[in-house]
């Protein structure tokens, strides 16, 4: 058999997917919430930064995985905040806010890096912890799938507990029919007494938290350091998955599936003797070819709208 | 004074934006430096100390004003493209590739590699404005990852075909001395791109408010569909901002590689579009506010090295600082309770002055 | 009788300056319903957004239920017992209407999560005890307008609302639904609510308001008993002057047709047919007016005449030129100038200075432009010349058009239009929103234009707009002309509603053209 086939058909493979996939899916879900309550965050990308730097050197010098993860969060809710404040409180745009906070996490990452290692590269002289792995008894026995879902990272796992959270907070809570409404119509939430403001910034909230976890699975189980800049653009790609899983728990999930799957077989096929630049723009192609396809599906879902809904509500 | 500053209020907003991003940067530096006084000398007068610093202000300045006027242009169109970074970096590559096959006098040569560059940010800029302006995805996601294309490309380009392995380096082959923009001052590395540079902010600023496109441009960013009702082929605005706005940052790429390294010298991408939406957001999208803009940032930039070279205060600090800048000039509402507590005054002053509004 | 609702000495500045209400004193009796009239401008949404708690007052005090009350927010008004039916509705368009109705209130089960069930049955429940039938289950945006707005009516009174305020409801109602809705205010008023109504409708005023509110350049002219008031008094009092209400008399015998539509029609991109087999003429010289509650095709009709819709079938002729891929602009080109439905989305850039406004469909040609450069120096003498002419109220040509009244930004777009000698002129809802001072000027240029030999098309959901400047009516509904009235004299609304709401049609109406 073709040896790319081979490794492809590996469990070795689809084990990888998720692994791959859990750093795209935290913050997908996160981009998800931002949202539904209009107001995007695209800031996931400084928010996983500040938290996967918080996380290494707080288990460095606590040794404890708990005040690394609680640190990491909080580091991650206080992003999102500054986000949420000068958006919602001094009409800051959003995407440009959000920009600023990028470069503000990349530039302080660095920073703190330097002031506390002395080395502006990475943090590979800590000793930093990761989150450990989980083998679960029930999941290793199953046939086939049993080497692929099982041994992840307990992370990996919350991964894809949050799309079921997810799910259950947009759809079942009181919290997620006024995060809806928000979205849809701000002035009707406004009009029965939801601060439309409070809702939008619990959403941004919502945000910092998956994607703190989306940043402290990238340098504690991904890898077991923290690296500068070392996102890699993760918290936009999160953006291209929530918009093609049109915000929706299952489509969130199985959008990051198929990144994480595009970009484990652009790892894989680099073994072969393809150029590596190559295959590493596969990801962020397919990624516009899929935003090409998703946008002519919106694109005529949002027409028979704007024609059906010719009356002026909503346009206040 | 009190009409001096509602007349004036972005431009007193930008400065003490400006002003709060340089207080935070001296907080940091006392509490981080061992010797904050010797740091912040440094930091604020070092690039005053000599010619070639004085120099790199300029340097630095110089592609930073072209991607910034082709943020601005797709700003203007209220097109969210921010994709000058893989604009500069594939222009250049591409050029680099045209100005090292090809051989001809300086003064067709010159203009020609410019052209390529040109040609190559505006279909750079063209995939995101299809995108956008035929099947409404956003342009934004789509430039994002458009840089990340055109970064990968860009470099599969120089180091599998114009690598040159005599070099030590992962860098391209030479460019003919028939592709160098001089040296201006000796000492420095300034070059005659600068003055390319300051043109395109003139051309910039003349197309943009003096001409038809430009007002095009304009009113489609205004309100699109008023644009549209108007008879503005919003279409083809959409997607000519970005390829002009694509074209202005690849120009910027390849004019630095034709002043400065002479070659493509890049294996990670140098930033310079990111720096462009900064200098975009404190111009306001003017090619005429962008040229100081960008001699700011520089000189803040600059800082930053001295201070890294001469102190214990790493140059990133000014990436902080410029974060904590762009921040506040977009804030809306910053200081807008002071602004509206003086209309509120004048207001009260020569009452019904105003229609009343329902 | 004991007042529900009390405000003495109010003042309301805006941060831009703008004073919007200043002095203002008035009471609400219980068990009433109270009408605010005045032109748009005088104030009446701000007094009723500062009872709302959405503006709070810089001067003055309110009193509700005799008890001096500073009201915070609508979360706080709610409480008190205070319910607001805005202008445009305020719903969740993906959300049921269930959910609608217990947004901010919503039932619960085991503490955290939604109680399904329980909001369908509440729904049912209010819905049963006012007497209002609404679909419980279904999404909003699936239903009609008037329905809509009983559910926002029904919210109000979900939220145990003894006040209920109306913001102009009737705008975007046809006159049987208008009827429907004054029911079901009587209905409440019986049953012990006060209701406080917004209106610049005389007729519905004095159709159901006990007590009149008159409100003038932001002040309150008068508040009296409805009883013995005639629609002359109100509208004196309104305008502080007497205003005709009679029919502008039709010109000369209408000349050759200048806009002819053909078997239009329009099916989107989901299979919804929007436009079917449309027929009519509009000839050199009249005015056409087109009937109908919005959202029966109007707008894709509209879009599809000046060229911003495409995909249609059928053949639309200016000046006896197909039209058909052709551009907005070619089609102005033409000879065909666009009111638009909506001025602030489609008639102007309201960030870009006046001159900037009035050069959109003109800029290119050879008198404003050289050698793609503008000329700006002509470009502002013309739009000097165009404020002066259509009596703009604006500093200079270079003041931002946002910064205009709402009338003010009409006269920017009809001066725009009428100023570019067209041939045909689509006039969408040409005066809504704005007051009556501007009202007139724009049908005095409308009719001008007409006896000028210009051939206009009038679409508005006012209908004593409608009848009173048009020479012929076509009635559209569901996409279809189902009535043509070949004269206005005689027609009145009543006349016109059965066809509006397709419980008439008259066979082969959109067949029958003009001779």
């Amino acid at each position: 058999m073709n040896p790319l086939l081979e490794s492809i058909f590996s469990p070795e493979f689809g084990y990888a997917i998720l692994r791959v996939m859990t750093p795209l899916l935290f913050p997908a879900i996160g981009v998800a919430f931002s949202e539904l309550a209009g107001t995007i965050n695209i800031a996931l990308e400084g928010v996983m930064l500040m938290s996967a730097f918080t996380g290494v050197i707080v288990s460095t010098y606590t040794g404890s995985l708990w005040l690394a993860l609680v640190c990491g969060i909080a580091a991650g809710l206080l992003m999102a905040s500054i986000l949420a404040y000068f958006h919602l409180r001094l009409k800051a745009n959003i995407i440009l806010g959000a920009v600023a906070l990028n470069m503000f996490a990349s530039g302080m990452t660095i920073f703190l890096l330097f002031i506390i290692t002395g080395d502006k590269g990475s943090t590979s002289s800590l000793a930093s912890l990761v989150f450990p792995e989980l083998e679960i008894p029930l999941l290793t026995s199953i046939p086939i799938l049993g080497p692929i879902i099982s041994g992840h990272n307990v992370l990996t796992y919350a991964a894809i507990l949050s799309v079921a959270f997810f799910y259950v907070v947009i759809f079942r809570t009181p919290l997620g029919l006024r995060i809806r409404a928000v979205g849809q119509n701000p002035h009707a939430a406004e009009s029965v007494g939801i601060n439309v403001n409070r809702i939008r910034w619990y959403a941004l909230l919502l945000s910092g938290f998956f994607g703190a976890l989306g940043g402290l699975y990238l340098s504690m189980g991904y890898v077991s350091w923290f690296s500068r800049d070392m996102t890699a653009g993760r918290g936009f790609i999160a953006v291209a998955a929530a918009t093609l899983g049109g915000n929706l728990p299952l489509g969130t999930f199985l959008a990051s599936l198929f990144f994480g799957f595009v970009n484990s077989i652009a790892i894989y096929i680099a073994a072969i003797n393809i150029p590596s630049e190559l295959i590493q723009l596969i990801p962020y192609a397919v990624t516009i070819i899929a935003l090409a396809v998703y946008s002519v599906r919106a694109a005529r879902r949002k027409r028979k709208r704007v024609d059906a809904e010719s009356a002026p509500e909503g346009s206040a | 004074m009190e009409r001096f500053v509602l007349k004036n209020f972005t431009l007193i907003r930008t400065v003490i934006a400006i002003l709060l991003g340089v207080a935070i940067s001296i907080i940091l530096i006392v509490v981080i430096s061992n010797s904050p006084g010797y740091s912040l000398k440094q930091f604020f007068l070092g690039q005053l100390l000599s010619r070639s610093r004085l120099g790199n202000i300029i340097e630095f300045a110089t592609p930073v004003i072209f991607t910034g006027i082709g943020i601005a242009i797709a700003f203007q169109a209220r097109q969210f493209n921010i994709g000058a970074e893989g604009a500069f970096y594939l222009s250049a590559a591409v050029a680099t590739a045209f100005a090292v096959s090809t051989s001809m006098p300086a003064i067709l040569h010159i203009p020609a590699i410019l052209i390529v560059a040109a040609l190559t940010g505006a279909l750079y800029g063209l995939i995101p404005g299809i995108l956008k302006a035929k099947l409404h995805a956003s342009e934004l996601v789509a430039s994002l990852m458009m840089n990340y294309v055109a970064y990968f490309l860009g470099l599969y380009l120089i180091n599998y075909h114009f690598r040159d392995k005599d070099a030590g380096f992962l860098v391209s082959f030479r460019l003919p001395e028939t592709a160098w923009l001089g040296q201006l001052v000796r000492g420095t590395r300034l070059h005659y791109g600068i003055f390319f540079a300051l043109i395109a902010a003139l051309l910039a600023y003349y197309f943009l408010y003096h001409t038809r496109l430009g007002y095009e441009i304009r009113t489609t960013g205004n309100n699109q569909s008023f644009a549209r009702f108007g008879g503005i082929n919003v279409v083809k605005i959409i997607i000519l901002s970005q390829m002009i706005g694509g074209a202005v940052a690849g120009v910027g790429g390849m004019n630095e590689v034709m002043g400065i390294h002479h070659r493509f010298n890049w294996q990670l991408s140098p930033g310079y579009g990111w720096a462009g939406v900064v200098v975009a957001i404190i111009g306001r999208n003017h090619p005429l506010l962008i040229v100081p803009a960008a001699l700011f940032l520089s000189y803040m930039n600059v800082g930053g090295q001295v201070l890294n070279l001469m102190s214990d205060v790493p140059s990133e600090l000014v990436a902080v600082i410029q974060a904590v800048i762009i921040i506040l000039i977009t804030a809306n509402a910053f200081l807008k309770q002071w602004k509206d507590r003086i209309t509120i005054r004048q207001a009260e002053r020569e009452e019904g002055v105003h229609e009343p509004a329902s | 009788m004991q007042n529900i609702l009390e405000v003495k000495d109010l003042l309301k500045v805006y941060p831009d300056g703008t004073i919007a209400n200043r002095e203002i004193s008035v009471a609400v009796e219980e068990n009433t319903i109270h009408a605010v009239v005045g032109e748009n401008g005088a104030g009446k949404s701000t007094l009723m957004k500062m009872i709302f708690g959405i503006e709070q007052p810089q001067e003055g005090r309110i009193f509700y239920r005799g008890t001096e009350t500073e009201i915070r927010n609508p979360h706080h008004a709610i409480s008190l017992g205070i319910g607001m039916v805005h202008q445009h509705l305020m719903l969740a368009p993906d959300l049921s209407v269930a959910e609608n109705m217990v947004l901010g209130v919503e039932p619960l089960r085991r503490t955290l999560f939604l109680d399904s069930d329980r909001m369908v049955r509440v729904t049912e429940q209010i819905s049963t005890e006012n007497g209002l039938a609404v679909p419980a289950r279904k999404k909003i945006r699936d239903l009609p307008i008037g329905v809509k707005q009983r559910v926002e009516i029904l919210k109000a009174l979900f939220r145990n609302a003894e006040l209920l305020i109306l913001d102009e409801p009737t705008a975007v109602l046809t006159p049987q639904e208008t009827e429907q809705l004054f029911k079901t205010l009587f209905y409440l008023k019986e049953n012990g609510k006060t209701i406080l109504f917004i209106s610049h409708k005389l007729r519905e005023v004095k159709q159901i308001a006990d007590r009149v509110t008159v409100m003038r350049d932001s002040r309150i002219v008068t508040t009296c008993d409805a009883e013995g008031l005639t629609e002359d008094d109100i509208a004196y009092l309104m305008v502080g002057r007497e205003i005709s209400h009679d029919r502008i008399p039709t010109g000369d015998a209408p000349g050759e047709v200048k806009l002819s539509v053909r078997d239009l029609s329009y099916v989107d991109d989901d299979g919804l047919p929007l436009l079917k087999q449309i027929n009519f003429d509009v000839r050199a010289g009249e005015i056409l007016g087109l009937a109908g509650v919005e959202g029966n095709g109007q707008t894709p009709l509209i879009n599809a005449l000046t060229g911003l819709l495409s995909g249609t079938k059928g053949e639309i002729k200016v000046t006896g030129e197909s039209i058909a891929a052709m551009s907005p602009r070619t089609i102005r080109e033409r000879g065909l100038s666009h009111v638009p439905e909506d001025r602030m989305e489609n008639g102007v850039a309201d960030v870009a200075t006046l001159e900037e406004n009035f050069i959109v469909d003109r800029y290119f040609k050879p008198r404003f432009s050289r050698w793609g450069r503008l000329l700006w120096r002509i470009i502002s003498e013309h739009s000097r010349d165009l404020i002066k002419r259509f009596n703009v109220l604006a500093r200079s040509s270079k003041t931002v058009v946002g910064s205009l009244s709402g009338g003010n930004i009409q006269k920017v777009v009809v001066a725009r239009e009428l100023s570019s000698d067209p041939t045909v002129i689509i006039a969408a809802q040409p005066t809504r929103g704005i007051d009556i001072g501007s009202e007139e000027l724009v049908h005095n240029l409308l009719k001008e234009a007409r006896d000028e030999g210009k051939a206009i098309f009038l679409v508005s959901a006012d209908l004593d707009e409608v009848l009173k400047l048009s020479t012929r009516v076509i009635v559209i509904y569901d996409g279809e002309i189902v009535k043509h009235f070949e004269t206005t004299d005689g027609v009145t609304g009543p006349d016109l509603g059965p066809y509006m709401l397709g419980v008439k049609r008259e066979e082969g109406a959109g067949g029958t053209i003009r001779p």
